[in-house]
C-alpha cells in the first residue's frame, strides 16, 4: 500500500500559503486512502499555477496546453481504464480558454475527476481578471473594476446535469480529501471546484473571506445531494459560496458503459494485429 | 471498340445524382472493369450543380479522365457545364419530360431526349428516373440489363422485393426505349482478365486511410466532422469497434488532437483525421506532441483554402503548414501517399514512425484522393508491420529504482530516449510542453534548454525510410514531371502520352516530403536538365521546398492549378509540351 511519502516529488514552486498546496495535499491523501498506487495515477493539467499539479502529484503527468487538460484526460482514461485519471487546472484554464471542453466532458461523462483550483484571478501571469473574477474587482486588466458577470461553475454543472458536483476549500483539507475520494469513486465524470486562494494577487477572496462566508452543505442534514432542483436553489441562494457534496447521480451511466462495443480489455492491452478472418471480413466490404 | 468509357450524370444536388453514379460505378466494377469515379459537388444540400463522373477501362486507371462519351443531364445546367468535355459524337441523354436541352451550334454531340420521369412514373414512382437513366446508359454501353440485378438487389433489397423489381423494371424500360428510338452506341471494352491471386476492390483514399489506421494498430480515433475527411471517421466507426477500438466525436479539432495525444501518452496508438480548417486548429497541439515527444498521427485531407475556402474542392496547399506549422521548432514527418494503396500502407506505417521517432507524423492526402473511388487489385496487407520503438521494460525500471528513470535523458546518442507507459512502476514522469529536464520537470536553465533542443533535433538527423521518391519511366530521360501525393496517377498517364509522342520524360514523385528525401531526389534528378513541377496550389510550395532543400534553381518550371478542380491529363500534357519546348515534334 502506498503512503503519502510515495507521492512526494520535488518541492512545489507555489507562493507560500497558496491554496494549491491544500489541493495537492488532499488529492494525494485521497489516493492513499483509497489504496491507489502512484504509478496508476495520471494527471493531465493545463497552464497556470494550478497547471503544475501534474508535476507535483507524484503520478504520471501530462502537463499539456492551456485549457486542454480535459481532452487529454478523457482519452487517457479510455486508453487505460485501470488508471485513476485527474484533469486539473485553474479558473482561467478551465472556464476561460477551456470552457468548451468542460461542458462537453460533462455531456460525454467519461470516468475522470476534474479538479479546478478556482482563485478568481490569473496568478502565474501576475494578476489579470479571470472568468470568475467578481464584478467590481480591480485587477491589472480591470483597473477600474471588472464589469463582466463571473462564471458560476457549480450552477453551470448543475444545468448540464453533471453526474457528480462538489465544491471544496483549500482551508479545509479534511473535507476536500473526502470530496475528492467520493469524486474518484463516482463512475463517470466528476467535477470538484475548489476555492483555492491566491495570496499574492487576490486580496478579496482570501482564506478569511471564505472562512466567514462559506455555507457547508455537508453539515446541513436537511440538504439532499440527490435533488438537483434543490441544489440549484441552495447554490443560487448562497451566491455559489457553498462547500460540500452538491449533487450526485449515482445512476447516471458513464460513456464507457453505454458506448456500443466499448471493449472489455483496456485499449492499451489490445493486440495490434488483425486476424486473417478480420482482414477477409474487411476486404469483402470493398468488393 | 473503345479501351475505356467516360460516363457522367449531372443535375441539382439532392436529386439522387450520387446514388445514380454509385449504382452505375459499382455495377461496372463488379462486372470486372477498372473504375475511377469522381464526384463534383457543392457545399449545400439542395440545388446548385453536382455531377458524378465515371471512367471505366480494361486496365487500372488512376484518375477520372478528361473525356466523356455519355452524359445524363437532369437539367440544362448539366449540359452547359459539361458538353465541352464530350468526345466527338458523344451522347447527351436529357430528361425530355422536364426540359428540352440545347447546345452550342458547333458542339458535335448528339442530344437525345428520353422521357426519364415519364417512364419512371409508369413504373410506379418518378424518383426512379435515375434507374431509367441507368437502363439507357446500359443500352449505349452495350451491357446486359441482367448484369445490374446484383447491385440493384444490394441497394434496394432492404426495402423489399417489390421495390427491387420496380427498379429493375425502370432500368429495363429505359434500356428498351433507347434501343427502340436511337441507334448510337459506345460499347464498353471487353472485361479485363484478372491475374492469378489478384482481388478486385473498390476503394477510396479515405476508406484506405481508415483501413490503414486499423491495420497499423490504431485503437482510438478522435475527430470532428469536416469535409472531405469525415468519411475516414465513418469507415473507422464501422470497423474499429470490432477490433477493440474506440471512436470519439470530439467537440472541436482542438479536443480531437489533444485526445489523440492523451491516448498516445498512455501507450495506445491513436490518431485524428481532419481537413485544412481543423488542421489549423491543431497547430498548438502539434507543438505539444513535438516538445513532449509524444507519438501522434494526424491525417489532413486537404481541400481548397485558405479559411473556409472551397470546402468541396481539392487542393494541395497545406504542404507548408504540415512542414512548418506550429510556433517554435519541432521534429515531424510528413507523408504524402501517391495512391490509395499507399494511403493504406503509409497510414499504417505512420504509427511505426510516430512511435519510433516519438514525434508527430502527418499524412497528407486531399479531397480528390480521399473521396474518389477506384478499382484496385489488392491492398499491400502483408507489408504492414508493428514497430513500437523504444519502450523501457518493467525489469529495467525495477533495476533503476524510484525516480531514477529519465524519460528525457539528453545523453542518448540518437536523441530517442525510451518511453514508459502509465501504470509501469518506477516509470513515472511528466510529459510536457514546457522545456524540461530529464525527468520531465520544467526548468529554464541554459544548459538544459540547449541539451534538450539538441536531443530532439538529433532524432531525425539521419532519417532513412522506404518512403521518399519514386521514379517511373526512362531513368536516363533529360526531362521530368515532378509531383507529390494524389497527382501520381494523372502524371503517370501524362508521362505515357508524352512518351508516345516521342518525348523522353520521366516521372519523379514524392511519397514523403519531410524529412526531405534529399539523396533519393538527387539520384532521380541526375539525368534531368529540365523539370516541370505539377502541384495544386498558388505558390508552388513543393517547388520552393525542392529549391530550399536540394537546389535546382533554373531547372524547374511550375505547373500550378488552384481553381478547385483536379488537374486533367490534357492540362499537364500541354503545360509539359510548352515548358519542354517540344510542341512541334519532328
Amino acid at each position: 500500500m502506498a503512503t503519502i511519502q510515495d507521492f512526494k516529488t520535488e518541492k512545489p514552486t507555489w507562493c507560500p500559503g497558496c491554496g494549491d498546496f491544500g489541493v495537492l495535499n488532499a488529492m494525494q491523501k485521497a489516493c492513499v486512502n483509497l489504496g491507489i498506487e502512484p504509478e496508476n495515477v495520471a494527471v493531465a493539467s493545463g497552464i497556470g499555477c494550478s497547471g503544475k499539479m501534474s508535476q507535483h502529484m507524484g503520478g504520471y503527468g501530462l502537463h499539456a496546453l492551456h485549457g486542454r487538460s480535459l481532452p487529454n484526460a478523457q482519452a487517457i482514461k479510455l486508453a487505460n481504464d485501470k488508471l485513476t485519471v485527474f484533469a486539473a487546472g485553474g479558473d482561467g484554464d478551465g472556464f476561460g480558454i477551456g470552457m468548451g471542453h468542460f461542458i462537453h466532458a460533462m455531456r460525454r461523462n467519461i470516468d475522470i475527476t476534474y479538479i479546478v483550483m478556482d482563485n478568481h484571478i490569473y496568478g502565474l501571469t501576475t494578476g489579470q481578471a479571470s472568468p470568475t473574477t467578481e464584478v467590481g474587482m480591480k485587477t491589472k486588466t480591470s483597473p477600474k473594476g471588472a464589469v463582466e458577470q463571473p462564471i458560476a461553475p457549480v450552477q453551470l454543472a448543475l444545468a448540464q446535469n453533471c453526474g457528480f458536483i462538489a465544491q471544496g476549500f483549500s482551508g479545509n483539507i479534511k473535507q476536500l480529501t473526502s470530496l475528492i475520494e467520493k469524486a474518484i469513486q463516482h463512475k463517470g465524470f466528476s467535477f470538484v471546484n475548489v476555492f483555492s486562494p491566491c495570496v499574492t494577487f487576490n486580496k478579496v477572496n482570501t482564506y478569511d473571506f471564505y472562512k466567514s462566508h462559506l455555507v457547508n452543505l455537508d453539515e446541513d442534514e436537511s440538504y439532499d445531494a440527490h435533488d438537483r432542483i434543490l441544489a440549484m436553489r441552495r447554490v443560487a441562494e448562497a451566491n455559489n459560496i457553498v462547500v460540500g457534496l452538491i449533487y450526485e447521480d449515482p445512476e447516471r451511466a458513464s460513456f464507457e458503459s453505454t458506448l456500443p462495443g466499448f471493449p472489455e480489455t483496456p485499449l492499451v492491452e489490445e493486440d495490434l494485429s488483425i486476424s486473417e478472418e478480420g482482414y477477409e471480413e474487411i476486404l469483402a466490404t470493398f468488393r | 471498340m473503345h479501351e475505356q468509357i467516360g460516363w457522367k450524370v449531372g443535375g441539382k444536388q439532392g436529386e439522387g445524382i450520387d446514388s445514380t453514379g454509385d449504382i452505375y460505378a459499382i455495377a461496372l466494377h463488379r462486372m470486372g472493369y477498372y473504375v475511377f469515379s469522381y464526384r463534383h459537388f457543392m457545399s449545400l444540400i439542395k440545388g446548385g450543380h453536382t455531377n458524378y463522373k465515371i471512367r471505366a477501362a480494361n486496365r487500372i486507371v488512376r484518375h477520372h479522365g478528361d473525356t466523356t462519351h455519355v452524359l445524363i443531364a437532369f437539367d440544362q445546367t448539366t449540359v452547359d457545364y459539361n458538353w465541352h468535355e464530350m468526345v466527338d459524337g458523344g451522347v447527351v441523354i436529357y430528361d425530355s419530360t422536364s426540359f428540352t436541352a440545347t447546345k452550342p451550334d458547333d458542339a458535335n454531340v448528339n442530344l437525345c431526349g428520353v422521357p426519364l420521369t415519364e417512364i419512371a412514373k409508369e413504373c410506379g414512382n418518378p424518383i426512379m428516373k435515375n434507374m431509367v437513366a441507368i437502363g439507357v446508359s446500359a443500352a449505349i454501353n452495350k451491357f446486359n440489363p441482367d448484369d445490374f440485378i446484383p447491385v440493384v438487389q444490394d441497394k434496394f433489397g432492404k426495402k423489399g422485393q417489390a421495390v427491387v423489381d420496380a427498379n429493375m423494371d425502370a432500368l429495363r424500360r429505359g434500356y428498351a426505349y433507347f434501343n427502340e428510338n436511337f441507334n448510337i452506341s459506345f460499347p464498353a471494352p471487353p472485361v479485363p482478365e484478372r491475374a492469378e491471386g489478384d482481388d478486385h476492390l473498390y476503394v477510396s483514399g479515405n476508406s484506405s486511410v481508415g483501413f490503414g489506421a486499423l491495420a497499423g494498430g490504431c485503437r482510438l480515433l478522435a475527430a470532428y466532422p469536416i469535409t472531405p475527411a469525415t468519411e475516414i471517421m465513418y469507415w473507422v466507426i464501422e470497423h474499429l469497434p470490432k477490433h477493440g477500438g474506440v471512436v470519439l466525436q470530439a467537440e472541436d479539432e482542438i479536443a480531437a488532437v489533444n485526445m489523440a495525444i492523451g491516448a498516445n501518452f498512455t501507450g495506445v496508438r491513436a490518431m485524428t483525421s481532419t481537413s485544412g480548417p481543423g488542421f489549423s486548429l491543431m497547430m498548438e497541439a502539434l507543438g505539444l506532441a513535438g516538445m513532449s515527444e509524444t507519438p501522434l498521427v494526424i491525417v489532413d485531407v486537404q481541400r481548397s483554402g485558405p479559411s473556409t475556402g472551397l470546402p468541396t474542392k481539392t487542393e494541395q496547399s497545406d504542404l507548408n503548414e504540415a512542414i512548418y506549422g506550429t510556433h517554435g521548432e519541432i521534429q515531424r514527418i510528413v507523408l504524402t501517399p501517391k495512391t490509395v494503396e499507399e494511403c493504406f500502407l503509409l497510414t499504417a506505417e505512420a504509427f511505426n514512425l510516430a512511435e519510433t521517432y516519438q514525434c508527430p507524423v502527418i499524412v497528407l492526402t486531399d479531397l480528390y484522393m480521399g473521396m474518389s473511388y477506384q478499382s484496385i487489385d489488392k491492398f499491400p496487407v502483408a507489408a504492414v508491420e508493428h514497430r513500437r520503438g523504444k519502450l523501457i521494460t518493467e525489469q529495467e525500471l525495477k533495476d533503476l529504482g524510484v525516480y531514477e528513470y529519465h524519460r528525457y535523458n539528453p545523453e542518448v546518442k540518437d536523441g530517442i530516449s525510451p518511453r514508459s507507459i502509465p501504470g509501469q512502476k518506477n516509470g513515472r514522469y511528466v510529459a510536457l510542453g514546457n522545456e524540461h529536464n530529464g525527468i520531465g520537470i520544467e526548468v529554464e536553465d541554459l544548459e538544459t534548454r540547449t541539451s534538450q533542443v539538441a536531443k530532439r533535433q538529433r532524432k531525425l538527423a539521419n532519417f532513412q525510410h522506404f518512403t521518399g521518391v519514386s521514379v517511373d519511366g526512362d531513368s536516363d530521360a533529360p526531362l521530368a514531371l515532378i509531383g507529390f501525393g494524389s497527382t501520381w496517377g494523372v502524371l503517370e498517364e501524362a508521362r505515357e502520352e508524352l512518351e508516345e509522342q516521342g518525348i523522353k520524360v520521366k516521372h519523379i514523385h514524392f511519397s514523403r516530403v519531410f524529412p526531405f528525401p534529399e539523396t533519393e531526389f538527387h539520384a532521380a534528378m541526375e539525368s534531368v536538365t529540365q523539370g516541370l513541377v505539377v502541384e495544386l496550389n498558388t505558390t508552388g510550395q513543393l517547388t520552393e521546398l525542392i529549391h530550399k532543400s536540394a537546389g535546382y534553381h533554373g531547372v524547374l518550371e511550375k505547373c500550378l492549378k488552384y481553381d478547385g478542380d483536379p488537374i486533367g491529363l490534357s492540362e499537364i500534357v500541354s503545360a509539359a509540351k510548352k515548358t519542354f519546348k517540344v510542341g512541334v515534334h519532328s
